[in-house]
């Protein structure tokens, strides 16, 4: 088993399949000396400059062709590099690549996956800094992940590579650099959450960087005689109701924190599925924490304000479990 | 107007900018140096830049250079401090385009580019104090501290942002000019992008546009050899970016972007189409930035050779100022420019450190305006 980072587990996890599958092919702004964040470095060199294809800044073109590449048997990596800049390509996500097995009865696919990092990384402001996972969530016909750890970014990227499926990859800017045992193995399937730690009080749901603020909270609460369960949903669509619900049936009580605006989150939908199913159950309201609606700001106190802090996360718990 | 820079400000209303703009004011020229000089301009500036620009003018156009120079210099440095933080693109060694465009239009025409923004805020007059307390994330920022450098904006001299997302501003500037034509002014829209921004869709959308409507936009790109690590020949087809325009008719010119007196020779020729209801006009300026893409890039992906060859033999600062020892400028009036910009510059950095940052009522502001 090796220590890798975030941005390495996905690197090897993309060589390997690329070795193993031909038709896996990358294409994005910058690949050619490796991408913004290191997360191709090697890649050009090993793969050459037509599996690595350097896009010019073009992200509607080259998500575009990347569905005509798709649909036609290839298996293609799109890189975005921002979350924020993705938009720029949204109509081909969202009306092209999300629809086409519907619209046509079920005679193409479009095996696609789009990395779109997101999220905070300090003082990046309102254009370079958003978590839109939740946009995607509310798509038909796309699917949703959000690795937390280097382990999850090398199993859901190779589930994600091998799906038939248009992913939309959300890896988080502030966790290039985290180290993790990575160890071999199987891919994550879709869907399957995470128990990221055990506890009998309150369930704190959450995803993508998040999930360590949570695990934070908890140990804190810990101390204080309150146990925490964290769960890594890791997957928004297709999610794992089945062990959000078996937790919150034991603790009675629910979290969901994210990072993106709380309005509209998929916070919002998780709270809702589990109030609808858990009525009788809970000992608490079901609780949610995420941004408020406002833009991200650049200096760095206001910047801190919009973040959902393990210090957030466990004044809320304490709130619950006293409840 | 919300007081910025410790000094009042007002807001122009909508009549007072047109009423300015029709008397074609000398001051837009060397504006950049306004906090410090704001006496020395005179109405010779604005006659002499007709053909052969005044020694005073050329001595204008190298002051706002150097300030532009000075100020990206200093903002390095507090970068290095760790004052300014997140993205931070410099501008050093493209400060003849903004400086030769701004000498070329009049009050009233408008600016927006990129986040490569520092140079064309200065240019535009917006006060180097509240640039830089934007940088340091404070609330005598023009954006209070919320946007960062990528993200200003000034109504009052008429500079439109400041825009993140590559490619954003050319619509916005596209807009800006259907306002000119709207409105029934003689205005011009300056829209700035870069090389690599010349690849995205909405550059297309808006010359088909601009060109369909005869709209008063001139499309500056500028080509500075490289989109972050890709240099122009691995991410554009075709001969010249210049040409880009050439199937919806849009003439365009390739300019020496190094020379202060060419960029506003072409930006003359330009402004004058667009004035006279001719449509838009695209101008590529070649030019060269001497720093990496932002803080964080070594740039790697050119050689010491190229750079130093464009430093030594193309630098318009240093150009500029062999042009003003020839026209007989006293080195000891180029050295007193120098100290007074190094005055302007060291106040705006004590300033961008003394500005409080923003009180934390205000990430609740400005998100809509009713509501
Ligand atoms: C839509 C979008 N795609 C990608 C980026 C990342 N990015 C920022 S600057 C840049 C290079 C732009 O190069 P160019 O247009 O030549 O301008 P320069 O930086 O040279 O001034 C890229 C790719 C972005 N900000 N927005
Ligand atoms: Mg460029």
């Amino acid at each position: 088993m090796a220590v890798m980072t975030y941005a390495d587990a996905a690197k090897t996890t993309l060589a390997e399949e690329m070795r193993r599958d031909p038709l896996v092919w990358c294409l994005g702004e910058d690949l050619g000396r490796g991408g913004v964040f290191g997360q191709y470095k090697g890649l050009p060199e090993e793969f050459g400059p037509q599996r690595i294809s350097d896009a010019p800044i073009s992200e509607a073109a080259i998500l575009g062709a990347a569905v005509g590449a798709a649909m036609t048997g290839t298996r293609p990596v799109v890189e975005m590099r921002f979350a924020d800049f993705a938009l720029c390509a949204v109509d081909e996500l969202v009306n092209q690549a999300a629809k086409a097995r519907y619209m046509f009865g079920g005679q193409t696919k479009v095996p696609l996956v789009v990395r779109e990092p997101m999220g905070m990384w300090r003082s990046s402001a309102a254009q370079h800094s958003q978590s839109l996972e939740s946009w995607y969530t509310h798509i038909p016909g796309l699917v949703v992940v959000c690795p937390a750890t280097p382990h999850d970014n090398r199993g859901l990227l190779k589930t994600a590579i091998r799906s038939d499926d248009p992913v939309v990859y959300m890896e988080h800017k502030n966790l290039w650099a985290l180290e993790g045992e990575v160890p071999d193995g199987d891919p994550i399937p879709f869907g399957v959450a995470r128990i990221a730690r055990a506890g009998t009080d309150v369930t704190i749901v959450s995803w993508s960087a998040t999930v360590h603020a949570a695990t934070e909270a908890a140990e804190s609460l810990a101390s204080e005689g309150i146990e925490a369960e964290v769960i890594d949903l890791r997957t928004l669509w297709p999610w794992d109701k089945r062990a959000v619900f078996a937790s919150v049936e034991k603790t009675g009580r629910l979290i969901v924190a994210h990072e993106s605006v709380q309005v509209g989150g998929f916070g919002a939908e998780v709270a809702a599925t589990v109030a609808d199913a858990l009525f009788g159950k809970l000992k608490a309201p079901v609780k949610r924490l995420g941004s408020p609606r406002v833009p991200i700001a650049y200096a760095p106190p206001l910047e801190d304000m919009l973040r959902v802090t393990p210090a957030k996360i466990a004044e809320m718990a304490r709130t619950l479990v006293q409840q | 107007m919300r007081n910025r820079t410790g000094r009042a400000t007002r807001q122009m209303t909508q009549g007072e900018t047109m009423a300015r703009a029709a008397t074609k004011s000398p001051s837009r020229a060397s504006s950049a140096t306004s906090a410090t000089k704001r006496s020395t301009r005179s109405t010779k500036t604005a006659k002499a830049t007709a053909d052969v620009p005044s020694n005073e003018a050329l001595v204008g156009y190298y002051k706002q250079m150097l300030v532009i120079r000075r100020f990206e210099e200093k903002a390095g440095q507090l970068y290095g401090m760790g004052l300014i933080g997140g993205f931070c693109h410099l501008y050093i060694g493209q400060e003849a385009v903004v400086v030769g465009m701004q000498a070329a239009i009049g009050e009233g025409d408008t600016v927006v580019t990129s986040y490569r923004d520092h140079g064309h805020m200065l240019a535009c007059g917006m006060e180097a104090r509240g640039v830089m307390a934007e940088l340091t994330g404070r609330i005598g920022g023009y954006s209070k501290g919320k946007g960062g450098s990528m993200h200003m904006f000034s109504r009052e001299k008429n500079f439109f942002g400041g825009h993140g997302i590559v490619g954003a501003q050319v619509p916005i500037g596209t807009g800006l000019g259907f306002r000119h034509k709207y409105q029934k002014t003689d205005r011009v829209s300056l829209t700035y992008l870069g090389d690599g921004a010349v690849n995205q869709g909405q550059v297309y959308e808006s010359f088909n546009m601009a060109a369909l409507w005869k709209l008063p936009v001139i499309f500056i790109i500028e080509n500075n050899k490289y989109g972050m690590g890709t240099s122009v020949q691995r991410a554009a087809a075709g001969p010249s970016l210049a040409e880009r325009g050439h199937a919806y008719g849009i003439p365009g010119e390739e300019v020496d972007g190094m020379s202060v007196l060419a960029v506003k020779a072409a930006g003359e020729k330009a402004v004058k189409h667009c004035r006279a209801g001719k449509g838009p006009f695209i101008l590529e300026m070649k030019t060269y930035r001497y720093r990496g893409h932002s803080m964080s890039d070594p740039a790697k992906y050119r050689t010491k050779e190229e750079l130093n060859k464009m430093r030594q033999e193309h630098d318009p600062i240093d150009n500029l100022r062999r042009v003003l020892m020839e026209q007989g400028v006293a080195e000891d009036a180029l050295k007193k420019v120098d100290r007074e910009i190094k005055d302007l510059i060291t106040d705006a950095a004590d300033f961008a450190q003394q500005s409080p940052e923003p009180d934390p009522s205000e990430l609740w502001t400005d998100i809509l305006v009713d509501a």
